[in-house]
Formats: C-alpha cells, structure tokens, sequence
C-alpha cells in the first residue's frame, strides 16, 4: 500500500524504523528530545525510545561529530544531526579528518558508520549563516557518501542505505521541502545510493539536479514545453556514489546538458559531473555544458536580493535555453 | 623514587578536598612480582624501541615524521598497567608507547613504521596512525584534540551498551588549549561517561613552554570546571601513575563519572626527529631533566623485590624482540599499489 506524507514526517519515520531495527542506532543533536526538534523532525522520538537513545547535546558540534565518530568505530550506528547545515564547520575535523578516514588509515581495522543528518538552503530569510548549500565541500574528501533527497518515498529508501552504509554518510535536506508531500510506499525496500531516477522524460536537453533543485527544475521544464523544448530531467539523488552512467545515457538521446544546484556554482559540484560527462560521452555532446547554480556572494536576507543570487527555475530555464542557442550564453 | 605520599593530589572535583590531598598510591605490597617484571618490560621496551626506531629513520629505513616518547615511558606503562586487557586508549601523534604499553605487537608496529603490508594498517596509516582494535589500541590523532573526540565516543558506546568497559584518552598538554577539550570534557561530564583523560604534562607544544600558553602551571584544577575530579600525579613515576590511573578507572567502571589525571613529565627529545631544539630549550635543561629517569627511579623502586639480574635479562629479551621487529619490518614486502584504491569511496 502507499500513503501520503510530508517531507518531514518521512524524516521522523525512516529514524524511527532505524531506531525499531537496530539498538546499535541513536540520534545525538540539539532540541532533538522532548523538543522535538526545531523542525519536528525529531518529534516523538525521545517518548518512544528514551532520552538515551535520543540524546540532547549541548551545543557542541565537534565534540558531538567526534563522539559520534568514536561510537561508531566502537560498533554503534549514530545519527547525528546539525540542526543547520552552516554549523557543520564548526564540525568539520570529525568529518574530515576522523569519520572520512578511519577505515582506510586504520587498514578496515575501524569503521565509521554514523548518519549526519543537516538541512540547510535558501528561501526562509535566514541570512548568511543559516541559509547555504554546501554539499560540495563533502564530495572533495574521499571516505563520504552524500546524498540528497527530494521527495519523501526517497528520504526513506535512501535513509535505510545510509544507515546501513558502512562509511560516514552527509545526509543533507533542503528545508523549504520539510513541507511538500508525497506518495510513500509501506513496506519500503531500501534505495540503493548512487542510483539516479529520471522523473521526467523529454528529448532535447538533460537537467541533472538534485533536492530541491530537481523540483525548480521540473517547473522550468513545463515552462519550456509551452516554448516548445523538451527538457529530461534527472534527480541524481546521491552525490558520492554518483549516477553518472544514467547522465550519460541520457545525454546520448538529448546531447545537451545542464546541471542544476542551489549551491554556489564557483567549485560546485556541477562542474564534476560535467567533467565526468565531457570526458566520458564527448562525442555526444552538440553544446557545451552549463552550470546553473547560484552566484558567488554570501546569502543576503532581505528577499528582493536573495532571488538576485540564488538558483531557481528562471536560471534553469535560462541555462537550457543558452544551451540551445536560443539566448546569448551569460553568467 | 616515590615516597608514597606526595606523588598523587586530587586537585579539584567532587569530593576534593580545600587543599590538596595526597592519595597514598597501592604500595609495592599490593603489587605481584609478575605486573612489576611486565612494567619494567614494557618501560624497557619502549626506551630502546624508540631509541632504534630513531637510528633506523636516520639511516633511512623508515621516513616521514617522527615523534619520540622517550621520558614519557612511565606515562604510558602506568596507566595502561592499571586497565583490563579490552579497555580501549586513544593517543597522539606521540603514539608509539601507548600503543606498546596497551600490549600491540612489536613487529606489526614496527612494519607499519617502515610502510609495509605487514604494518598494523598495511602501510596506509605510519607512524602517527597505529592501529590495533585487538588490543583495545583504538588508535592515534595527529590533530590535536582528536584523541579525546575518538575516546569520549568509546565511552559512550560503552555507555549506550551497557558494556563495563573504559576508555582513556591520552594527550598532551598542547591539547588542553583546543576547544575541543573543554566540549569533550562537559560532554564526559554531564553523561558520566566512562573515560579517563590523561594529560601528559611533558612541558612543551612543540616549542611553546606550557607557561607560555596558560597562567596556572596546573592543567587538572581545569576539572573543577566541569564538576569532574582532577588529579595531578608525578609522571616520572610509574607507580604512582598507575594508582592514580587504578583509582581513576575504578570510579569510571563503577559509574561515577571522567576523571583528568594530569601526568608531570618532561620530553626528552624535540618535538619531533630533526627538531631546531637549540631555538627554545638549552642542551643543561634536557641533560638536567633526563638525569631524572623513570627507568632509575623503577629500579631503586624495587630494588628489594626484583633482582638487577633479572631486570637485566629482560633488558636481554626486549632487546632481541626489537631486533627482530626490525628484522621483520625489513624483510616485509611493500603494499600492493592496488590496495592504495581500496578502503575508500
């Protein structure tokens, strides 16, 4: 059967079946207890599986990150969560230097298996240090997975893979999603990472996106058909492992490619998947591929600037259209 | 060597007396022949590995940084005689005796010096990276504060499984100035979780002098901060750093909480091989410092229970052991370039 849910009761759901499933499983992060969570998605948890196992910490982000870490090589499976994306700097030593590398430094003697679950992006007026999107940084340490969802059915299925992933997973969610709904199917099989879905056929040009991303593209793809351009997009669902064959395939019907992020397009992720595609499928390519992500400033707040700078549909339908020729290529 | 009543001060915490109270460390009397013969092998062992290992880098068998815990032995060997053989220990870049103080293999160890498949970590970890989940060697951080992050994690799986085990964390003093120890102590704290930090006290971050860094030349009264007990102990003594540490453990296991057991010592060599010593320190200081031996003060120690023969013959032993860690590290072939692929995402 299936049932609708929204976005961030999906996030409460597919923590509680890891925590049903496995007593090796906790949550650490702040207010997730009796609070509930800033977003609610911790809701309930601390009831049904006690303040042991959902764990309010101080705020504290290495050393939760980093006992996070120590618990994991000791044979836990922590979810960590850092309430906004913008405080996992204040982290980063336990993801980069310890959780990234314990099993390949220790020779597979260590494993770090923990979730940190963030949310972050833009669209809410939270200003520069609540609002960025950086997924990027994780795909240039090996030793991460990075994943993304967009709908709730995924937050679930790819929840289950990040749990039972054997490396430290980023498990990154776009606020401005916490809302939406969707379809989600009971019993849910695990969703592999590193498995792209298309969630919308078209023939003339590929947008490959990712979480909120895939659904600002899907709206300039019905934008575009009015205009008459066929737009496929594709939601790649997880960054490291990347669905870069089904890019590819997709890019040998359409030959055109745009990839979309709300991060900051400078060093994003975007530009390593083209890469990849111009490497790997050159031959299939009629236009030089383009990024669509957002410009290189820190996230201003009144809501008049924000959308001056930040990646939208309007920048997407933009890039397909520069793709195509149709308008002059600007950045 | 200890006169059996001012080697220990607890210094600050729950039940800390106004001024500091002296502990009477578990004399010799409690003490079997067998756990002292084992302290002296391993401070032994640890002396001349170190001391090798460091002729073998400057003859080229092993490269890469190089950070000798010669003076330190007592540290190491005191507090890792006090615990259960599946106790877990993080470390430090200063690593090499914790892990032979917590029983991890001479030979292993030393190939994993060399970069060789036989080393501990096939090569991919090297001197600052000693792993050995056998022995309950979680292993070393390099970045400073890491040791404390890893143990305090231990702790809380023990914690959350209801496992009686204890983890120790040691670092330096360099370590106390990371935030990352003032976050992993509260945490320890307010979850009385089952850890022991240890600081070895060796006065100097690299070059900066400990006093250069913090205004009171004590580290444990910092416990007081966190409602934790602090203990200071002479870490020129091994057995006063292995009551401490027995009493520290005890108290972890036993559900009452972190302890911070600062460790006196002085480092004998720079902070690593090739160190410009002669920038910070004068050669009298260091020669002054190292006529106060932790290996001397062990043998008038126990003097009246262990005889020099028997002292000298495990000398013999752990010389002939170290030769043959050498030995096999040498002729240990290097990894296979396909494992540098694998381990990863």
């Amino acid at each position: 059967m299936t049932r609708e849910v929204t976005f961030v009761e999906a996030v409460r759901e597919a923590q509680a079946e890891a925590l049903a499933d496995d007593d090796r499983v906790f949550i650490m992060g702040q207010e997730i207890g009796e609070y509930g969570g800033v977003f609610r998605a911790t809701q309930g948890l601390a009831e049904r599986f006690g303040a042991h196992r959902v764990r309010d910490m101080p705020i504290a982000e290495q050393s939760m990150l980093g006992a996070g870490v120590g618990a994991a090589v000791m044979g836990m499976r922590p979810i960590v969560e850092v309430m906004f994306m913008d405080f996992i700097a204040c982290g980063m030593d336990a993801i980069v230097n310890h959780a990234a590398k314990m099993r390949y430094m220790s020779g597979d003697q260590l494993r770090a298996p923990m979730v940190i679950r963030t949310q972050g992006g833009s669209g809410t007026h939270h200003g520069s240090q609540h609002s960025q999107t950086l997924e990027s940084w994780f795909l240039h340490v090996p030793g991460l997975a990075v994943v993304m969802p967009s709908v709730p059915q995924d937050v679930k299925g790819l929840f289950k893979s990040s749990v039972a992933l054997d490396h430290p997973v980023l498990f990154i969610e776009h606020r401005a999603l916490y809302r939406t709904r969707g379809m989600v199917a009971d019993p849910l099989a695990p969703i592999p990472l590193g498995q792209g879905v298309v969630r919308r056929w078209g023939e003339d040009v590929t947008v490959a996106a990712i979480g909120k991303s895939v659904h600002q593209a899907l709206v300039a793809a019905r934008q575009l058909e009015e205009e008459g351009i066929s737009v496929e997009v594709i939601d790649l669902r997880s960054l490291v492992p990347m669905d870069v064959d089904l890019v590819l395939e997709s890019v040998s019907r359409t030959h055109q490619l745009v990839v979309a992020h709300e991060a900051v397009e400078r060093g994003g992720w975007a530009g390593e998947l083209i890469s990849r595609v111009v490497a790997e499928g050159f031959d299939e390519l009629d236009a030089p591929p383009l990024r669509a992500g957002s410009r290189a400033t820190p996230i201003p707040f009144a809501r008049e600037l924000e959308t001056v700078m930040i990646c939208d549909e309007r920048l997407i339908a933009r890039r397909v259209r520069e793709c195509l020729g149709l308008v002059e290529y600007s950045v | 060597m200890s006169d059996g009543t001012s080697a220990i001060s607890v210094v600050s915490g729950p039940g800390a007396p106004r001024s500091a109270e002296t502990l009477s460390p578990e004399g010799l009397d409690s003490m079997s022949d067998a756990l002292l013969v084992e302290i002296f092998r391993l401070m032994y062992t640890i002396r001349r590995f170190e001391v090798v290992m460091e002729r073998n880098h400057l003859a080229g068998d092993l490269y890469g940084p190089f950070h000798s815990s010669m003076g330190q032995e007592g540290v190491a060997v005191g507090v890792c005689a006090a615990l259960e053989s599946d106790d877990v220990v993080t470390s430090t870049h200063r690593g090499h005796g914790h892990a032979i103080a917590k029983g991890a293999e001479l030979g292993p160890i030393c190939a994993e010096l060399w970069g060789r498949s036989t080393g501990y970590c096939g090569g991919k970890g090297g001197s600052m990276h000693i792993v050995s989940m056998a022995h309950g060697f979680v292993g070393q951080s390099p970045i400073i504060g890491g040791s404390e992050l890893l143990a305090t994690g231990a702790a809380l799986a023990f914690d959350l499984s209801r496992d009686s085990r204890v983890a120790v964390s040691f670092m330096g003093d360099g370590a106390v100035g990371q935030g990352v120890f003032h976050e992993t102590l509260n945490l320890a704290a307010i979850w009385r979780l089952p850890v022991v930090f240890v600081v070895e006290n060796n006065g100097f971050a690299h070059s900066f002098r400990a006093e250069q860094m913090q205004l009171n030349p004590d580290i444990a009264p910092r416990a007081d901060g966190y409602g934790m007990r602090g203990v200071v102990v002479d870490g020129i003594d091994v057995l006063a750093v292995y009551s401490a540490t027995k009493a520290a453990v005890a108290r972890a296991r036993a559900g009452g909480g972190p302890t911070l057991l600062e460790a006196k010592c002085y480092r004998w060599r720079g902070h690593n091989l090739g160190d410009a010593e002669h920038l910070y320190r004068p050669r009298e200081e260091v020669e002054k410092a190292r006529r106060d031996d932790p290996l001397d003060r062990f043998r008038s120690a126990v003097s009246g229970r262990i005889s020099s023969e028997h002292l000298a013959d495990i000398e013999a032993a752990a010389e002939v052991e170290i030769a043959e860690a050498v030995a096999f590290a040498d002729r240990s072939p290097p990894p296979g370039p396909r494992s540098a692929l694998e381990g990863s995402l």
